[in-house]
């Protein structure tokens, strides 16, 4: 596999969102305009290139029975990371996306590139490939983050266009699960004339 | 790949693994802890300074109590009170803070956190004609209840039960203010 195949693999035939559909709880919950969907999107990106070239290094030495809890804790110390640096030097980016950290850990997308891909693979391959995941997970969230925002609340990225107020329904979660639905069969739909 | 377990070599991995996480933690949380520190006293430091007019020096937090509830309060030394009141909104609490001058008129008010709805209770945060019938109030001359209750506050649309804990949350932040400077406001 080609090191460029590794990014774009994420992106579209691996999108963690439209096609593993994985780590949907911070998908439908954070993404209520935009730039929620962007933060939280990069939030998860930082701890996947982070555990993958951690994960890829470790793994030959890990035995076979303790790994998944070896992982965890791997994974869980990232998002501590992330956490305090968050509060410390973002502190508005963390009050709005809040809870959503720390429930990074237990996204499955993070662990499941650990077990499926990290700890096959060397370190360069694995960062390519938490950075190619990562990407494919924050566009998915941005989008629909656009979506719920231009029908929501009337406005793109907090830039107001349409006065007044939106269809407060997609705001809500049950816009989420709607946008969310359209999106993936409009995106399995491209993916299947190619 | 993954090397063979023994009760040996996967009790040294965890415990080498574990050991290394928790280093890594403590050092970060003794790198971050100033800072998060001094975000989260910014943060307050500037909604003190829009509920209240401008004042200087660093406002120092008290604690006062009054009918079984708790009241948490910022002195601002020449400006007045910030009074943090907590009601029940629609979704949850609802937290605001209540800037009252020496003189004892609200100056201003300003959500804290909220639970509400998005695009209706939610709007108590945004909505200004709302939030500006607290800006420069006189607690003695209006009756610190909405409209449909027969009170002077209009609330709003769609948002009657959010509107009625943010003006009862108000309402009660007086009541503290009178508890605190010893009721020589009170009449």
């Amino acid at each position: 596999m080609s090191k460029w195949s590794l990014i774009t693999n994420g992106l579209v035939k691996n999108n963690p969102t439209f096609v593993l559909v994985l780590g949907m709880c911070p998908t439908l919950a954070t993404t209520t305009s935009a730039m929620n969907g962007l933060e939280m999107g990069l939030a998860t990106m930082f701890v996947l290139i982070l555990s993958n070239i951690f994960i890829s290094l470790i793994a030959p030495a890990v035995p076979d029975k303790v790994r998944i809890p070896v992982y965890i804790v791997v994974i869980a110390t990232f998002v501590t990371l992330l956490q305090l640096l968050m509060q410390a030097f973002v502190p508005d980016v963390y009050n709005t996306l809040g809870l959503f950290i720390p429930l990074i850990v237990v996204n499955c997308i993070v662990l499941g590139r650990a077990e499926a891909f990290a700890n096959k693979n060397g370190v360069a391959d694995s960062a390519l490939d938490g950075i190619g995941i990562g990407i494919g997970f924050t566009l998915s969230l941005t989008v629909i983050g656009i979506v719920r925002e231009i029908l929501g609340s009337g406005s793109i990225f907090g830039w107001k266009f349409i006065p007044g107020d939106g269809i407060l329904a997609f705001v809500m979660a049950p816009g989420a699960f709607l946008v969310l639905g359209y999106l993936m069969v409009l995106f399995n739909k491209y993916l299947a004339k190619k | 790949m993954a090397a063979k377990s023994s009760l040996k070599n996967m009790l040294l991995c965890l415990s080498l693994v574990c050991l290394c996480c928790s280093a890594l933690l403590a050092g970060t949380y003794a790198l971050t802890l100033e800072p998060i520190k001094a975000a989260a006293q910014a943060k307050t430091n500037a909604a003190i300074a829009e509920v209240l007019p401008p004042f200087e020096g660093n406002p120092s937090l008290s604690e006062v109590q009054f009918s079984g509830a708790s009241y948490s309060y910022y002195r601002a030394e020449g400006a007045g009170y910030a009074i943090i009141s907590n009601t029940t909104g629609f979704g949850g609490t609802l937290s605001i803070m209540v800037g009252i001058t020496e003189d004892g008129t609200v100056h201003n008010t300003k959500v804290l956190s909220h639970s509400e709805t998005p695009g209706l209770g939610a709007k108590c945060e945004t909505d200004t004609r709302f939030i500006q019938q607290f800006s420069g109030l006189d607690p003695a001359a209006t009756r610190l209840v909405v409209s449909k209750d027969g009170g002077d506050i209009d609330a709003i649309t769609a948002s009657t039960i959010t509107s009625r804990a943010y003006t009862l949350a108000v309402a009660n932040a007086v009541e503290a203010y009178k508890v605190i400077t010893g009721g020589k406001d009170n009449e």
